[in-house]
């Protein structure tokens, strides 16, 4: 890490706009922005949070939301590989240990992937190449961080196969994506991500492809290894029950911006964002009978190119014309604290807020 | 020498050519000025007249290209024109033309034999003794028996299928003998009609009179061949050499090389000088590619003698007119009039479509003055003896009538008894582009007088079997043939028996398409084969072609023209009425043996 | 894999007989019911009907078409004689037939003329190989730029321009023209860098051509591939993006650009007709020019046999190439 140092202390000289963070992992104002034909897609417009070594950040959202996005944007994956005249336009600033993402050396960004922060994807089957072995992909992803030889690479990536509990590691090394289950594709996916010891891991809806009981088996190994390997890990998720039992602190995106932030529990039991009751009675609950569940939000997300003004939840939420003077409409909300470390960004005031969550929305859940 | 056999133009490059011409021809200005400005002997130098024979040096490597490969090497079964003139390198005969330029080089003159020969009984008995020292490429002597041996191969028609067979109309026309692979005599030599009583002697007895027999005599197809070294059917890979050049190497459809005889003694050949070292001969598939190479001087002339290309004209025509001839070939192109066909059985409706065609656009349909050649205006090409040329012109087709005339036309239809037209159908070879442009010329002319016809286009190879066969022309009502026609040897006979005699009326592979049945003009043959004088001979001849003129089975379209190239590395180059107005192979040289 | 490829293998055998019979049919039956007779073309300009009907008994026509294939078949294993009017000729085993009108059996015409060909095709081929991939993943990596566009111009008009247009241009040009180049053919046995003179240019003129399919078709596979998200997992890992593009982006645009290449060179052995005439090539595809304006059929025949032989020999290749390239092929 002495490499990683010398290139923070240079790149991160602390200025007044852009103060060397403490945090393990900040994110400052993040912007992410597609050109298109139509016009800008503004699939990230101003993102902040920090995540420390250890803890684990879940962000929830539909699709379209930004977080998918934001994952990569951390990764550097929108400037690697943009072949052609439309580039995305990214500003905002990542540190991350202490080094500034967005203004390093895109090479240096390279060499930080798959060694300090790396990712798990959704859908393993097409996120793996299918023409190569798991085992020359782990042993791969290995030796381009290590300089080791063909030997000890392979015992290496057999050595992770069996951590992510994949039975016959030393044979399964040589088979192909496709003789692999859907779990144990991911477990494999997983081995992959974790073989360099990152420091961040980022599972970009890890368990969304595979089927419910395999679901559980994965969370808890993500879970298990971040204890182990004491990582720091963003979960990303459209679905709040996945990280119901993992995630220490929650960001809710809505329309590429972040609508509600804080601890788990907080987020869980008293939310402060309409969209947030919206998710959470969107949650499956097998102890409540299906008639009695608070409706899913209606409508569709927004338009990333245009839009809504105001608060750009404000055509779907219920209680749009609460605040007054049509202030939904036409001005945006800021975050503000709505309790420790919590963060919403809604034009209701806060007692309106408590009520409509404790009288309406809570007994319903 | 039928037509079909000789042109091989390919479509594509007929297709590329427009485009690439003019390519070409820059190319062609910026990098081909090299040897060939220099040293050309200049346009048509070498039309019936020997260019640059002083400045040939013996030695050096003569280099032949063609667009396609002879039909057989083998000596009976050759039939292509180019086969027979670039024969002479490696076959001797009896006796063979003259190596002069012209009409000259039509005239025969003795080769293996020490004379013209001894002609007895009437002109039935022809005997013949051997020069000394002619040799076979191993060095034995070439003997009597080789000769009948060689003469005899011409009667296996089911193993050497392809060459001509006139030795065998004139010396067994009921076809007797089964050929000497059926010959159950001990030494093959059964032929009743060829004595051989000594080694150097060798006499023919022939059932009737004919004066073009020494014509016969000196076909490619009455070489020796020598009976061990008869490979059969497989002979024309690898001829066996009585001639001053010998097979070296030979792939079908690729290239042949011939070396010298070292066997061979100038002092046996009085008609052979074998200047160069070395004849080669390359197949080149692509014609503007052989004709841009034999303007670049790459090759020194094409063997196969069709002319240059459309582009291929062009530019040399631009740049390098010195190294071109434009001989008057043997062919004659026209159209002919089946009298099995209504209503051309009457000869004012054959008059009505020869006065209607505008004969200046069929000229321009063959390609113009210089690749077509004149306009013919009668049946005898003017190489052959008693060929008379334009000056013959019976219905006025180079002159007056040039551009048709439809008054004369009309009356003639008036005459026929029809009026106003009929409907007719020309047929056509649909793989000769020429052709098919004489049908669409002659089609819109005729349309003028009220005579509608149909364009039939037939393919080219199974000409025997379609307008080849009467009952299938009559079946088909084909009342205009479009074909073309060259002399076998340079004689009436050579070039007009097959077309006009009716004993050469056949079921199947007719030539006489008119089917003329004229008593006189049998007659005029008749009395043509049993006259040995030359200038009757020529004096018949032209009257055979009057009154076939007359009768208007015919209309001629042009006296065929080539354009031939030669390398200005060529010396003692000339054209010879013997090989249609080809260039003279056999004696060619090189100035310069680099 | 084993079984994948014995499996292809039984398919392809059964297939070539198939093809036997059908090339059979089309060169004997069709002459017959078209009215067309070979035999005739065969005697000289005066024909005797009994020369045509020896000429017919030495072809073997006169036999009916079962005996014909079964002489054929026989003849590929055993050799076969012709005997006819005295002459007897034999062909070697393995004969595909003789042809009388050039007086060689046809196998020793296929195998002189074969490799010819090979050279032909498989000079050509690296040269479009390298030149269609290398402009196709450039253009791909530079979508919209003004390279991309200008290759693709190029490329369209290589697809789109005739080969005997652009063989004459390049003749006109390069050996005419600059003089830079003979541009004859001359066989590799008499010399190496005559050969290689005389291949350059239909080389470059059949690489153009192809070379200008093979770069479209690689700039819309990689494209395409570049969208995976396996290749978004590559960059992921931390591997530079050469590795990306030049060994997990490659892997798979190379499914199909193989499959083209199986099927080309399969056709192109068979005979580039065009670029062997146009250049003089003595290939097989001139072989078989020629043949037909002679009525030449058993070289036809025999060509055609080859053809297929070559095609069924490349989609063999390719479907173990396949298996090779993609793991999930082996389990099919």
């Amino acid at each position: 890490m002495t490499e990683l140092s010398k290139t923070g202390a240079a790149v991160g000289e602390p200025t007044d706009s852009s103060p060397k963070p403490s945090s393990f992992l900040e994110v400052r104002d993040l912007k992410v922005h597609f050109p298109t034909d139509d016009g800008l897609v503004k699939s990230v417009d101003g993102l902040s949070f920090q995540l420390e070594k250890g803890k684990t950040l879940g962000i929830v959202g539909e699709s379209g939301s930004g977080k998918s996005v934001t994952s990569l944007g951390i990764m550097g994956l929108h400037t690697a590989g943009q072949y052609g005249k439309r580039k995305a336009q990214i500003s905002g600033e990542i540190w991350l240990n202490g080094t500034e993402l967005l203004s390093a050396d895109p090479d240096h960004v390279r060499k930080l992937r798959g060694r300090d922060m790396a990712m798990i994807f959704q859908d393993p089957l097409s996120a793996l190449h299918p023409y190569y072995t798991i085992g020359a992909q782990i042993v791969e992803a290995y030796r381009i961080h290590h300089d080791v030889d063909k030997k000890t690479a392979r015992k290496r990536a057999v050595e992770m196969l069996d951590r992510v509990g994949i039975p016959q590691p030393d044979k399964r090394v040589d088979s192909y994506p496709h003789e692999f289950s859907g779990g144990m594709r991911q477990r494999a996916m997983i081995a992959m991500s974790l073989v360099n010891n990152p420091e961040l891991l980022i599972a970009d809806e890890p368990t969304t492809a595979l089927d419910v009981t395999v679901q559980a088996q994965i969370l808890d190994l993500i879970r298990d290894l971040q204890k182990e390997f004491g990582s720091a890990v963003i979960i990303i998720t459209h679905d709040l029950g996945v990280v119901a039992e993992l995630a220490d602190d929650i960001l809710v995106m809505y329309g590429g911006r972040c609508v509600e932030r804080g601890p788990a529990e907080k987020v869980f039991y008293e939310p402060r964002h309409p969209y947030t009751w919206g998710l959470l009675g969107s949650m499956p609950r097998l102890d409540r009978d299906q008639q009695e569940r608070l409706i899913p939000v209606k409508g569709s997300p927004p338009s990333l190119i245009n839009v809504p003004s105001g608060c750009a939840f404000n055509p779907r939420c219920p209680y749009a014309d609460v605040p007054k003077d049509n202030l939904t409409r036409t001005v945006r909300p800021e975050l503000t604290e709505v309790g420790t470390k919590h963060w919403a960004a809604c034009h209701m005031s806060q007692e309106q807020r408590e009520r409509i969550w404790t009288e309406e929305i809570a007994p319903k859940l | 020498m039928t037509t079909q056999r000789t042109s091989g133009r390919r479509k594509q490059a007929l297709a590329a050519a427009a485009v690439v011409a003019g390519l070409l021809t820059t190319a062609a200005c910026g990098g081909g000025n090299g040897s060939s400005k220099d040293g050309a002997a200049g346009f048509d130098a070498a039309n019936n007249k020997v260019a640059q024979a002083d400045q040939v040096k013996k030695g050096g490597t003569l280099k032949f290209v063609s667009t396609q490969d002879a039909d057989s090497w083998d000596t009976t079964r050759g039939y292509y024109g180019f086969m027979w003139d670039f024969s002479r390198y490696y076959s001797r005969q009896l006796l063979t033309y003259k190596t002069a330029p012209g009409a000259e080089g039509a005239k025969l003159t003795p080769d293996l034999a020490t004379d013209m020969g001894k002609v007895s009984d009437g002109g039935k008995t022809y005997t013949f003794t051997l020069r000394d020292g002619g040799t076979w490429e191993d060095g034995k002597p070439i003997t009597s028996q080789d000769i009948k041996y060689g003469i005899e191969r011409s009667w296996a028609q089911d193993v050497l299928s392809g060459g001509p067979v006139y030795l065998q109309q004139m010396l067994d026309p009921k076809n007797t003998y089964k050929g000497p692979y059926k010959d159950t005599s001990k030494d093959h030599l059964g032929l009743k009609a060829i004595d051989t009583p000594d080694a150097k002697t060798i006499v023919f007895h022939l059932p009737t009179a004919n004066s073009d027999f020494l014509q016969v005599l000196a076909m490619t197809a009455a070489s020796p061949v020598r009976q061990d070294m008869d490979t059969k059917s497989k002979y024309g890979l690898h001829p066996f050499s009585s001639g001053p050049y010998k097979f070296e190497s030979y792939s079908p459809g690729k290239n042949l090389v011939l070396v010298r005889n070292t066997s061979w003694k100038a002092s046996s050949d009085p008609v052979r000088k074998a200047y160069p070292d070395k004849v080669t001969l390359d197949i080149s598939t692509n014609q503007a590619d052989s004709d841009q190479r034999l303007i670049d001087g790459d090759y020194d002339i094409d063997a196969s003698q069709t002319g240059l290309g459309p582009q291929g004209r062009q530019i040399a025509l631009k740049q390098h007119k010195d190294n071109l001839d434009n001989p008057v070939s043997g062919f004659i192109r026209y159209a002919v009039f089946p009298q099995s066909v209504k209503p051309f059985d009457n000869e004012h409706c054959r008059k009505a479509v020869i006065y209607a065609a505008d004969h200046v656009s069929l000229q321009t349909a063959r390609g113009g003055p210089i690749a077509g050649g004149d306009i013919g205006t009668n049946m005898l090409p003017p190489s052959v003896a008693g060929g008379e040329g334009q000056k013959y012109d019976p219905y006025k087709i180079a002159t007056k009538n040039k551009y048709g005339n439809v008054n004369l036309a009309k009356q003639e239809l008036k005459a026929c008894g029809q009026p106003n037209g009929f409907s007719t159908t020309i047929a056509v070879r649909n793989n000769k582009a020429q052709e098919v442009a004489t049908a669409e010329s002659l089609q819109a002319a005729l349309k003028k007088v009220g005579i509608n016809a149909d364009i039939y286009q037939y393919d080219g190879s199974q000409s025997p079997g379609i307008i080849g066969s009467p009952s299938n022309v009559e079946k088909k009502k084909l009342g205009i043939i479009i074909m073309g026609w060259g002399p076998d040897f340079p004689t009436v006979q050579g070039y007009g028996i097959p077309l006009w005699d009716s004993k050469y009326i056949l079921q199947s592979g007719n030539n006489n398409y008119a089917l003329i049945k004229d008593k006189t003009i049998d007659g005029l043959f008749d009395q043509y084969t049993t006259t040995l004088d030359e200038a009757k001979k020529t004096q018949i001849s032209t009257e055979i072609n009057h009154k076939v003129m007359e009768g208007a089975y015919y209309l001629p379209f042009t006296f065929e023209r080539l354009l031939n190239i030669r390398s200005s590395r060529l010396g003692n180059v000339y054209t010879t009425n013997a090989y249609s107005g080809y260039y003279d192979f056999v004696n060619l040289g090189l100035k310069s043996t680099k | 894999m084993l079984a994948y490829l014995i499996r292809r293998l039984f398919a392809a055998i059964v297939m070539l007989v198939v093809i036997i019979l059908v090339v059979f049919s089309i060169f004997f039956l069709v002459p017959k019911w078209a009215g067309v007779d070979i035999a005739t073309s065969f005697v000289g300009k005066q024909a005797d009907p009994h020369a045509v009907e020896a000429v017919r008994e030495k072809l073997g026509l006169s036999d009916p078409i079962y005996s014909q294939v079964w002489h054929f078949f026989k003849g590929i294993f055993v050799g076969r004689t012709y005997a006819a009017g005295g002459d007897v000729t034999h062909c070697a085993a393995p004969c595909f037939g003789y042809s009388f009108r050039s007086e060689q059996a046809v196998w020793p015409v296929l195998t002189d003329r074969f490799p010819v060909t090979l050279g032909l095709a498989l000079g050509a081929a690296v040269l479009w190989l390298v030149l269609g991939v290398a402009a196709g993943v450039l253009s791909a990596l530079k979508r919209g730029s003004l390279w991309d566009r200008g290759a693709m111009v190029v490329a369209l008009s290589g697809v789109s321009l005739p080969i005997y247009f652009t063989g004459l241009l390049s003749l006109a040009i390069f050996s005419y023209g600059l003089n830079w180049i003979n541009g004859q053919y001359v066989s590799i046995s008499d010399s190496f860098s005559g050969w290689l003179g005389g291949m350059i240019l239909p080389w470059i003129t059949l690489a153009f051509l192809y070379a200008a399919m093979y770069a479209r078709i690689t700039r819309a596979t990689m494209l395409e591939i570049l969208g995976e998200d396996y290749i978004r997992t590559a960059r992921a890992k931390g591997l530079t993006e050469p590795v990306v593009i030049g060994k997990h982006a490659m892997r798979s645009t190379m499914t199909p650009i193989l499959t083209m290449l199986g099927m080309d060179l399969g056709a192109l052995i068979g005979g580039a007709i065009l670029t062997e005439t146009t250049f003089s090539i003595p290939g097989l595809g001139q072989a078989v020019l020629t043949a037909i304006k002679n009525q030449d059929l058993p070289i036809i025949l025999g060509v055609t046999l080859i053809t297929s032989l070559a095609v069924l020999i490349a989609n063999l290749a390719v479907d173990v190439l396949y298996a090779v390239i993609d793991p999930r092929v082996r389990l099919a």
